[in-house]
């Protein structure tokens, strides 16, 4: 599940925390599944693992996951982060905003440079505080 | 506090009396399980440090600890495995491990060849039959099976191909997790590094630069781009604003280049850092942060240190 990107610059367990919040957000990682084992990790991306180990317990420390001892990571059962599905007004106004966009001729490279403006703008930090931090 | 596995305090070596330094003035602690990677150029004193650590040479100033004791009382707790990997062409796998059996009263023998026929090797091969891989596995295998506490590694990654260099860590990070072992290793290569190593160690000039748990070294640099001439004019400096309300301390300019017009240094920062008038200030990637040490460039000179809290008091 884990990809790795060299170039980005972010820590590498912030990759991986990263992507963990990412399919939870989505939904691809459900409440009680078990992530990847850390050898699983190590073996599929050649990575140190108190790397891994790190970025599980950084999550650990964020409640969205719960590590059981001699059994492996599971995700917790009721993770602080909402789902973007459990979120449809959100989406649907994004949407809205994705096509308007579109028809003004922005590239998907341009709305995310936005986004990415927009979630740095001072004015829109205690409106994210307020929506749980979902991005 | 844990035990350090290798503890180094002050170490030096000097190849004569009158002679080059290979390295000066070490500090440098490795506890167990912790994989640390030591970088720098060609000649920056990584195999003297490792030969050190290994027992090889005798520290000339300073003291090495190897679990408590001089490294030469604890060769059977060491595993060396040189630059090259430089094993005996003639013979067969399965001589050279009966060598290691025969030199090693911790040998592992079930380890050891649990692990050739994992990785597929015939132990009838003859070493100068196997490719570059397969010989730096061999010699993986042979310190392994010493179990030791310290693996101590030169340049093992060099002239591996991806495959074989993938396949080589994942035995090494194997042996870290199931045995705690600590292990040190070399290399002048710094891509991809940052997947191997908690800790860097940057050496320059038989002197280390750089020590520590890599992402708190990043947490506390900055690569900061502003206008050509700076840092040197002070009319811009960035400021530093103490999390916990006491003073600042100030920052260090590591290294400089200039630039389609910009200049781009390397700071060291105290504590966290906001982005001056026309400075933009980001947390280095792991590369910037090793190349920003080994490009310093006046070796021997102290990097200039500011004070924020002088400056902020000079009258303007």
């Amino acid at each position: 599940m884990f990809r790795l990107d060299a170039g980005s610059g972010v820590p590498i367990y912030r990759q991986l925390m990263a992507q963990v919040r990412q399919e939870l957000l989505l939904g691809r990682l459900q409440p009680g599944e078990q992530l990847p084992t850390v050898k699983e990790v190590v073996d599929a991306l050649a990575v140190n693992p108190n790397t891994v180990a790190k970025a599980y317990r950084e999550l650990e420390h964020e409640g969205l996951v719960r590590s059981r001892q001699g059994l492996g990571t599971f995700v917790a059962a009721s993770p602080p982060a909402a789902t973007v599905a459990a979120r449809p007004a959100l989406l649907a106004a994004l949407t809205r905003w994705v096509r308007r966009a579109r028809a003004e001729g922005l590239q998907a490279e341009e709305m995310r440079a936005l986004l990415a403006v927009a979630l740095d703008e001072p004015s829109a930090a205690s409106d994210e505080q307020a929506s749980g931090g979902v991005a | 506090m844990t035990a350090q596995v290798l503890d180094c305090v002050g170490m030096g070596h000097r190849y004569s009396r009158r002679g080059p330094w290979g390295l000066r003035d070490c500090t440098l602690m490795v506890p167990a399980g912790r994989v640390v990677a030591l970088i720098g150029p060609n000649g920056a004193g990584k195999t003297t440090l490792l030969h050190l650590a290994a027992g090889l040479l005798p520290a000339t100033e300073g003291s090495v600890r190897v679990a408590g004791a001089r490294p030469a009382r604890r060769l059977e707790r060491i595993g060396f495995a040189p630059q090259g990997a430089p094993l005996w062409p003639h013979l067969r796998v399965r001589d050279v491990l009966g060598i290691g059996a025969h030199l090693n009263p911790r040998w592992d023998a079930t380890l050891a060849s649990d692990r050739i026929a994992k990785l597929g090797i015939a132990p009838r091969a003859r070493v100068s039959t196997l490719s570059g891989g397969q010989r730096a596995q061999v010699a993986l295998t042979l310190v392994l099976a010493k179990r030791p506490e310290l693996l101590l590694l030169d340049e093992p990654l060099a002239n591996l191909d991806p495959i074989a260099r993938r396949a080589f860590l994942a035995s090494m990070f194997e042996a870290c997790t199931h045995s705690g072992v600590a292990v040190l290793f070399s290399s002048h290569v710094v891509a991809e590094l940052e997947r191997i190593c908690d800790d860097l160690v940057v050496l320059a000039d038989g002197r280390v630069r750089l020590a520590g748990d890599i992402d708190r070294l990043r947490r506390t640099h900055r690569v900061i781009t502003g206008p050509v001439g700076w840092p040197t004019t002070t009319a811009t400096q960035p400021a530093t604003v103490p999390n916990d309300g006491s003073q600042a301390r100030g920052w260090q300019v590591i290294s400089a280049r200039q630039a389609a017009g910009r200049t781009t240094a390397l700071v060291r920062i105290d504590t966290h850092l906001l982005a001056g008038p026309g400075l933009d200030a980001a947390e280095p990637t792991f590369d910037e942060l090793v190349l920003g040490y080994l490009d310093q460039h006046h070796p021997d000179q102290e990097p200039s240190q500011q004070d924020l809290r002088s400056q902020v008091e000079a009258p303007a």
